[in-house]
């Protein structure tokens, strides 16, 4: 059996990817050679650094279904939510920072979804990192410009009495839908409620799903 | 000319909001400009008519603030737009809608000549 058609795959048979070891880029030399600096003046630390890092990573898309669970149960919280996000999101633990966060509700009226189609402005200090998709040049050029059929192929077919309204995250603010509560969870704990509030319910490319 | 509805949200804004010259309801038209440099006004939206929807505050000028400059602050909207107003007959709902933030110096009155 000639063996060379194989040769580009690995032992388990799926390829090899290439190594990242090519020459930095202007901006990886300039990101390192500013790090450097502000290290060696004393004005941050590789501790400090590495903790901002961690930090980052620890946040998570159940954090906002945290938030979004507590909004269905709390008339009140959901009033303040929707009124200054930040501030609300603060009640439950969760740090804002600079981030001016809107919340945007879905009703039986009106869908929303989330984009932002200059760059990839994202509600990451409740959802931690955007998805891949939610980058792509696709998805942000597309869901201005036809939200039904973007939605459609994640699978969400909406009532054609909705309105689909998208929220381009062009400036200062980022948003977060708060979806509709599903028929069916009459009762649910909150914690039981914030298992269905995917991340993708909240970008606003799917709805909840009880079952 | 298509005009979204618009609810005016039962809240102030979070942020101070400066001196805003428009308010919820108001129908305003984005500049149709071209100037360099940082821009946070997207070409779909340039020359397009639609209606504030709420004052977010009033933030910093992103022109200015790319290039490390005060610019100041200038009062921020979120603007609704009808897909009929931004993309005329190529829009496959016609009042299904877009919010987008629009600084105040890309703005003016829809009836301004």
């Amino acid at each position: 059996m000639p063996h060379d058609h194989h040769d580009h795959l690995s032992p388990s048979g799926h390829p090899y990817r290439p190594d990242n070891d090519e020459a930095l880029s202007y901006w990886q030399t300039m990101e390192i050679a500013v790090r450097e600096l502000l290290v060696e003046n004393g004005i941050t630390t590789l501790a400090e650094i590495n903790e901002q890092i961690e930090a980052m990573d620890r946040r998570s898309p159940a954090d906002g279904a945290k938030v979004v669970a507590r909004a269905w149960v709390d008339p009140a919280f959901k009033a303040r939510l929707l009124a200054d996000g930040s501030a609300a999101m603060k009640e439950l633990g969760f740090e804002p920072d600079f981030m001016k966060l809107v919340v945007v509700e879905n009703t039986d009226e009106v869908h929303n979804v989330v984009v932002c189609t200059l760059c990839s402005c994202y509600p990451r200090n409740l959802l931690g990192l955007p998805p891949d998709w939610y980058k792509t040049r696709a998805y942000r050029s597309r869901t201005v410009k036809e939200p039904r059929t973007v939605l459609s192929e994640f699978g969400l077919e909406l009532a054609h009495d909705l309105r689909v309204q998208v929220h381009d995250s062009t400036a200062d603010m980022r948003y977060l839908v708060l979806p509709r509560r599903p028929d069916g969870t009459e009762g649910w704990p909150e914690e039981k409620l914030a298992q269905i509030v995917t991340r993708d319910c909240m970008i606003g490319v799917a709805v909840p799903n009880p079952a | 000319m298509s005009l979204p509805r618009v609810d005016p949200p039962p809240f102030p804004p979070p942020y101070p909001p400066g001196n805003p010259r428009f308010g919820s309801g108001d129908a305003v038209r984005v500049r149709p400009g071209i100037a360099p440099g940082h821009i946070r006004t997207p070409w779909y939206l340039r020359g397009k008519t639609g209606v504030v929807e709420r004052v977010c505050g009033a933030f910093g000028k992103p022109e200015e603030l790319a290039y490390g400059r005060d610019g100041g602050r200038v009062p921020l909207y979120r603007v609704r737009f009808t897909m009929q107003e931004v993309w005329g007959g190529k829009a496959s709902r016609p009042d299904d809608t877009i919010d987008a933030e629009i600084f105040e110096h890309w703005l003016e009155a829809a009836d301004a000549p």
